[in-house]
């Protein structure tokens, strides 16, 4: 058995706290919105077939084939699954994949896991599915031509968020990490490609009934082609400025007001006290009041405990037992 | 193949497997939130981190040096950090030449490089221990009690039930792939990258197929039994007193560790 890591699966400690929760804040909305549009596409049917389209994506990445000198490509699949199973559910099957991926193998970190999902779950399904979806009407050749350019560009995608990530956590310098990332991936997206491909071709000769215009995934509308040919034109547009021109980035960082001190150096965020203050008084007043809520929340767990303990003594029966226990016996 | 083949658990009766996963899940969170905050070189508390991890080693009954072993999973990442060893302003340590560039390490890029490399490491462990101690089904309803929605959790234990039942899936194309893959000998079999690529393109939507028809009889089973949109377990997952304590304890320690880095 053989999971194979790839760079894209960011471990905890390389991104500092506060990227790593407004990667989480990104991923929380939008995995909010999927959940309430599938609920209402799929209903209760959704739990069985979302489940086992993970699992297919989990083992379909275990198929690989020998590139060269010893080197395999594989599947990543975000874009795969979200042209056959649409947008939303294709981003949430992605989540189940990374999140077992983290939890169950620590491929990937728990902290940083909103990263990771962003990167490899949601802009790679808004790319595959939003490319996909504008030329759905057109012939087969066309589709799977642009199918082909979507899975690529998913990867980059995903590739050039991770750097930029790493970069604004100021664990990587941006002038090596943007083209090292691109470098690697530009091989791997060709292979998540060529895969893609060749999958949706077997499909479309087999099962043209899932990719007709009745099926799931044609559900998407107008808002799917602009978002996923507005990031990919943004992704299209950034790698080569960013690789050819760090210098550009670090100015519009700091613009952006990302940059504290002109001594953090390789990144913004990084010579922090407590995130996003860095005068001394403020942060001296944000660990009191940390203080205090840790305090509490010790607090609040002992009192929990006690209650338990005192209302346990009391109905001994009541407690350890659910119902269906009950009946069982 | 077994169903749990994929678990990383390892059955004791330890303290810690005894706990609520829910208390685990959540300080394992926490101790890695807490490494993330630590500020750079604050080596005490480094320290305080890892004698933590240790006993939390200790009271799991799989060894002291249990995490440690299965920690290396993390390292080919830190490549990516190597670069701060070189860009961070501060004191020359050290310069080399390679191929048409100088390098050199500074004192504040060494330190940072290392500091990113324990928190790195510690956290890993927590997690690789937090997943030895807790079967993964109890670790999925954790999870839901941790107000993670339904949707997501059913989805997760779902890919974990039926995983193994698609890696037997896979095996037999990898299988069949292979028999008819016969080649004269010092001759390579097949053809060329473009190829195998539409080969494994070709089996991955083999794939797709059968587990999406698999999903369809997995639903038309279900609804057979009375599913009705929810699962339901015989565990009751009730909190114990010790859990609340230990979930207080743990967190001041934590807290303890998070003064001493900023001393």
């Amino acid at each position: 058995m053989q999971f194979s890591p790839t760079p894209l699966h960011i471990p905890d400690g390389f991104l500092s706290i506060a990227i790593s929760a407004i990667c989480w804040a990104i991923t929380i909305v939008t995995l909010g919105l999927a959940i309430s549009k599938t609920n209402k596409a799929l209903g209760e049917k959704q739990v069985p077939l979302m489940g086992v389209m993970a699992a297919f994506v989990f083992a379909a990445q275990m198929i690989n084939f020998p590139v060269a000198g010893g080197t395999s490509g594989h599947l990543l699949g975000g874009a795969l699954a979200s042209i056959v199973l649409g947008p939303w559910a294709g981003m949430l099957v992605m989540t189940a994949v990374i999140a077992v991926q983290a939890l169950l193998f620590q491929d990937g970190g728990l902290l940083v896991m909103g990263a990771n999902i962003l990167n490899m779950g949601l802009v790679t399904a808004a790319i595959g599915y939003g490319l996909y979806r504008g030329v759905a009407s057109q012939s087969k050749a066309v589709k799977l031509g642009v199918a082909g350019v979507a899975a690529w560009l998913s990867v980059m995608a995903g590739a050039l968020l991770t750097a930029l990530q790493l970069w604004l956590s100021g664990t990587s310098q941006l002038t090596i990490v943007i083209p090292a990332m691109l470098g690697v991936h530009v091989l791997i997206g060709l292979g998540e490609a060529f895969i893609t491909v060749a999958a949706l071709s077997f499909i479309l000769q087999t099962r043209p009934d899932l990719l007709g215009e009745d099926s799931e995934s044609a559900k998407g509308g107008r808002g799917w082609v602009l978002a996923g040919g507005v990031i990919a034109l943004a992704v299209v547009l950034l790698s080569p400025f960013a690789s050819t021109n760090p210098d550009g980035l670090n100015r519009v960082a700091m613009d952006l007001g990302f940059f504290q001190t002109a001594q953090s150096g390789v990144g913004p965020l990084a010579g922090y006290a407590v995130p996003f203050l860095n005068s001394a008084t403020a942060s001296k007043i944000a660990a009191g009041i940390i203080g205090v809520i840790v305090a509490g929340v010790i607090a609040l767990l002992i009192g929990r405990g006690m209650k338990s303990q005192i209302s346990n003594r009391k109905s001994p029966i009541s407690s350890p037992q659910s119902p269906i226990s009950n009946r069982r016996s | 193949m077994h169903f749990d083949a994929f678990d990383r658990y390892h059955d004791k009766q330890s303290f810690l497997h005894r706990l609520d996963p829910r208390v685990k899940a959540l300080v394992t969170v926490i101790y890695i939130a807490s490494n993330a905050l630590l500020p750079d070189g604050a080596w005490l508390a480094f320290v305080g981190a890892w004698i933590f991890l240790l006993a939390a080693n200790l009271l799991s009954q799989l060894g002291i040096g249990y995490t440690f072993k299965r920690s290396i999973i993390a390292l080919p990442f830190a490549l990516i950090a190597v670069t701060v060893l070189f860009s961070m302003p501060g004191k020359p340590l050290s310069s080399f030449f390679f191929l048409a560039w100088d390098f050199t390490i500074t004192d504040m890029g060494l330190l940072r490089f290392v500091s990113i490399l324990i928190r790195s490491w510690l956290s890993v462990q927590m997690a690789i221990l937090l997943v030895a101690a807790t079967r993964f089904p109890d670790l999925i309803h954790a999870l839901e009690h941790l107000r993670v929605p339904a949707i997501l959790t059913t989805i997760i234990a779902f890919l974990y039930r039926y995983l193994f039942v698609l890696t037997d899936e896979v095996f037999r194309l990898l299988r069949a792939r292979e028999s008819r893959s016969a080649a004269v000998a010092g001759n390579r079999s097949g053809g060329g990258v473009l190829w195998r690529a539409k080969v494994a393109g070709n089996m991955a939507g083999q794939l797709f197929l059968r587990s999406y028809e698999r999903s369809d009889r997995i639903y038309n089973a279900m609804l057979s039994r009375g599913y009705s949109g929810h699962l339901y377990t015989l565990n009751p997952h009730e909190m114990k007193p010790g859990d609340y304590y230990v979930t207080a304890f743990a967190i001041a320690v934590i807290f303890i560790v998070q003064v001493l880095g900023r001393l």
